[in-house]
């Protein structure tokens, strides 16, 4: 099947008119040797492709009340918003170069920037990087850039997936990556050589609180720009970036109001001080008027970016994650300011509920500082990935195995505001059996 | 008339809004130290749901799409984005990345699938799904590219990345991003690539060419095979920028161009909604000697089922988070699923077909195409006296989003126009008809445009000038 409108009359017609005798015609011109005839899967009508994915989808264990953690995790989505970033006027749209017509998702992204500028407690944001990873890494090149310096000093409590893509985007750039290793779960603020950019991430890979004012301290006396990864949900009750004295925000957006989708799409969100602003990557958006004296919203400096600077753009993105963005922009006016701060609050209790118990088991051990926040590490007695399978066997969704570097046979868990005090008892019950 | 609210400013002290689950236990202070917490609480406006429907509701209705209106924007391919694709991706909302490769079959099945269908339609070798968009694949590319060099000792001298002056601006903006000194390649009279002048810079320093075919002109490079052959020969790889795939999906395996690894836009040829600008998802695919270097994991078969690949020690890494953008990536599947190759093959001639009809409709109205035989997208430029940026503004209040303007460079007052498959006959003649219309309108009706949209023109030399970014309430 396919989505074309065309009668067959009306292809006859276009094509005389053309002067053409076929649609092969078309493509009379391209190379023989690479024409073909693709080998694709009989076609599927709606039904049909319904049935086939109800089947595969039987081969997946949806973690809807999963425990596993690593900055993704279930959350609570009002049912308004995905009533409202369905509508197709969100949904079909594309990067709004015709503001006249694009208000709706240029002001959107104006109060998403309004948003993110606040909870971080600083003065600006950009319309959204890909994930978390891409975000730190996008502030991690804002700061070299600003800094002319090419020497990085990391925290290993930095999301081992966000280091390996920082070294990714970094590769070109013979940079000098310093990772300040966590000394009993925690990175020492001690003194650096000078750098351009100093990552820390607050609550750290292992959940635990740092703290970032002394980390603040260290980076600037290094002559460092400080980037803070801060939890999207900490964001809501911990002492903001702003407050610390960060420079810089990134991290990732999915606790707020999008679904785990397997890692994506989710959003980046990038904040920086007013200084930095101009240096800021991606697409911003500004108020300003129409030519009646009403108010508008508008792409600004369009200049810093790929299709007007191209070889000399601040970045090469373009499309971002806009629909990811409105979700978390939807989400968070909705649940307005004491009830994302009751979001957090419920987050953190329940991870706290959760260790609570999971410490009563015979033979495991917390390996996160306290306090920690809404994730933490235990030492399991063996491989946790075997742990995982057996956990997974019984239908739960929990113990994802940290690297080694961080020490041997630890798993991370988290539990959210979601979680019922029963299914807390029934991961503890079931670890217990698997531990047994 | 009054101003359009913000959010912001529908905010009344005291009032609250959706209610979070109830989680019974100590305040945070408690648990965490009050020396951790903010100080302030935090300044968000206190609206009620219904406030907050009716003010998304409304200002969606300040904005078109593609379930609008007409909205030919060239190069991003705004074609129809089946609904039954939005419902069968919320079988996949509750997976999580880091759970038991076992619990999670079926969702790494449709990777497999979609790695192996763009293997197919492309003729390359190998796939990766993990890149967020368009732009992150042609820096996976490139930095795959920047890889293979270095593992063939090759890496000292190969400083500079070719784009073609018709390029996307993301291409030489990735080749940047990735280390490397740009150097622009110039058309010939023709509209395709200039051969000697590009043999001329293909020097031992070039590492990559980067093409898009067809062009964002819409026009096939026809000397595809010479420019794969003098680029191979001078000891660069060729890069496909995938953003024109649509045009060529089903009838020609750009693999067999000559292409050594390509970035695919699943939002743009395959259906995924773009979202008002993403999320997107730009696979790579490469040919056999430079797939080692893809980002890790991969998606592969064994014995015991699907499984995740980290180990390719020759990696460049990874370019984001886990595995892909899996929303993106399911609906890509669906799509291919539901078309199979015969609908795969239809839309993309209809495409073209559609794009050829609207040429023709235009040049008999006066909008005339500077350059020969075009594919699935045309550049197009006003009758003398009319510029890009008044016949845009002048379609706005005929119903139709503009094309692209002022893109590609090369051409002055650009109207670069494609319709996608999935517009009828009678919906290009109407366009036609617009644009006929526009080119008898005289100079203080043009200037006025346009005066039916929420807002008028709007001032955005102001706004760089002085960008007010954030609500100060």
């Amino acid at each position: 099947m396919d989505f074309t409108p065309h009668t067959d009359a009306q292809i006859g017609a276009m094509l005389q008119a053309l002067g053409l005798e076929n649609l092969a015609d078309l493509y009379a011109r391209m190379p023989a040797q690479a024409r073909f005839e693709p080998n694709l899967p009989l076609a599927l009508d709606e039904t049909g492709l319904r049935q086939e994915v109800a089947a595969i989808a039987q081969q997946n264990h949806p973690a809807q009340r999963g425990f596993l953690g690593g900055g993704i995790g279930p959350h609570f989505i009002p049912a308004l918003t995905a009533a409202l970033t369905s509508r197709g006027e969100f949904l079909t749209a594309y990067t709004p170069y015709q503001p006249e017509v694009s208000q709706g998702v240029l002001q959107a992204i104006f109060e998403y920037q309004t948003v993110i500028a606040r909870l971080t407690g600083l003065a600006a944001a950009n319309a959204s990087l890909y994930d978390g990873a891409s975000a730190v890494a996008e502030g991690v090149l804002l700061a070299l850039r600003k800094t002319g310096q090419n020497r990085v000093v990391v925290s290993q409590g930095v999301n081992p997936e966000y280091r390996r893509v920082l070294a990714t985007y970094l590769a070109p750039w013979h940079c000098q990556i310093a990772v300040l290793p966590l000394e009993s779960g925690l990175t020492e603020p001690t003194q650096v050589e000078m750098a351009g950019v100093y990552v820390l991430q607050q609550p750290n890979y292992l959940g635990s609180l740092e703290d970032p004012t002394a980390h603040a301290q260290a980076a600037h006396a290094a002559g460092a720009l400080f980037l803070m990864v801060p939890d999207a949900l900490g964001l809501a009750v911990l002492k903001s970036p702003g407050e610390v004295g960060a420079d810089i925000a990134a991290g990732e957006g999915q606790p707020l109001g999008n679904p785990q989708l397997l890692g994506g799409p989710h959003f980046g969100f990038l904040a920086v001080k007013s200084d930095l602003m101009r240096e800021l990557p991606g697409r911003l958006v500004s108020e300003t008027k129409d030519k009646n004296g009403q108010r508008g919203f508008v792409l600004a400096l369009q200049a810093r970016e790929q299709h007007i600077r191209r070889g000399k753009a601040r970045s090469n993105i373009t499309t971002n994650s806009q629909l990811q963005a409105l979700a978390a922009l939807i989400t968070v006016v909705a649940l307005g300011p004491q009830g994302l701060a009751e979001l957090a609050r419920g987050s953190v209790v329940r991870t706290h509920q959760l260790a609570q118990m999971l410490l009563e088991i015979p033979g495991l051990e917390l390996a996160s500082a306290r306090p920690f926040f809404r994730e933490f590490a235990l030492k399991l007695p063996w491989e946790p990935g075997e742990v995982r399978y057996q956990l997974a066997k019984q239908g739960i969704a929990a113990a994802t195995p940290l690297p080694e570097e961080y020490g041997q046979n630890l798993a991370l868990f988290a539990a959210s505001e979601l979680h019922q005090t029963a299914e807390l008892e029934a991961l503890k019950e079931a670890l217990t059996e698997v531990l047994a | 008339m009054k101003d359009f609210p913000l959010i912001f400013e529908l905010s009344q002290p005291g009032r609250h809004g959706v209610q979070p689950p109830k989680v019974e236990g100590p305040e945070l202070a408690e648990l965490l130290g009050a020396e951790n917490l903010r100080a302030h609480p935090l300044d968000l406006p206190e609206v009620d749901e219904l406030s907050v429907v009716r003010h998304y509701t409304n200002l969606s209705r300040r904005q078109v799409g593609v379930d609008t209106n007409f909205y030919p924007l060239g190069s991003c391919t705004m074609k129809y984005n089946p609904k039954v694709n939005e419902e069968i991706v919320k079988e996949f909302y509750q997976l999580h990345p880091y759970q038991d490769p076992g619990d999670i079959q079926g969702v790494l099945r449709i990777y497999h699938e979609l790695q192996g269908f763009l293997a197919e339609l492309t003729g390359m070798d190998s796939v990766s799904l993990q890149p967020a968009a368009g732009a992150q694949g042609e820096l996976t590319g490139i930095l795959m590219i920047r890889a293979y060099h270095a593992a063939r000792g090759d890496d000292q001298q190969r400083r500079v990345v070719l784009v073609p002056d018709s390029a996307h601006g993301s291409n030489p903006a990735t080749a940047a991003m990735a280390g490397y000194q740009v150097v622009e390649v110039p058309s010939g009279p023709d509209g395709q690539v200039d051969l000697v002048a590009l043999q001329d810079l293909l020097t031992p320093e070039v590492a990559a060419v980067m093409l898009t075919n067809p062009n964002t002109l819409g026009i096939f490079e026809e000397r595809i095979l010479e420019i794969s052959q003098l680029a191979h020969g001078a000891g660069a790889q060729l890069y496909y920028d995938g953003a024109n795939l649509n045009a060529l999906m089903g009838w020609v395996q750009i693999g067999k161009l000559g292409f050594d690894v390509a970035h695919l836009n699943l939002h743009k040829t395959f259906s995924v909604p773009h979202g008002g600008g993403g999320p997107g998802s730009g696979p790579v695919a490469a040919k056999t000697h430079l797939a080692p270097f893809l980002p890790v994991p991969i998606v592969s078969l064994g014995s015991e089922g699907y499984k995740l690949d980290y180990d390719r020690p020759q990696s460049i890494g990874s370019v984001r988070s886990f595995f892909g953008n899996t929303g993106a990536i399911v609906r890509a599947w669906a799509y291919i699923r539901m078309l199979g190759s015969e609908g795969i093959r239809k839309s993309a001639a209809l495409a073209v077909l559609n794009s050829s009809y609207l040429k023709h409709l235009l040049a008999q109205v006066g909008y005339d195409s500077p350059y020969g035989e075009s594919m699935h997208e045309f550049v197009a430029q006003p009758p003398p006296g009319l510029n890009a940026r008044a016949v845009a503004k002048a379609l706005l209040d005929r119903g139709f989003h503009p094309p692209t303007v002022y893109f590609p460079l090369i051409v002055k007052e650009a109207l670069m126009i494609e319709p996608t498959e999935t517009e009828a006959p009678e919906v290009l003649e109407d366009f036609a008809r617009a644009l006929a219309e526009i080119s008898a309108l005289g100079p203080e009706i043009l200037a006025r445009a346009p005066e039916t949209t929420p807002v008028g023109q709007l001032d955005e030399a102001a706004a760089s000038r002085r960008p007010h970014l954030t609500h100060l309430s």
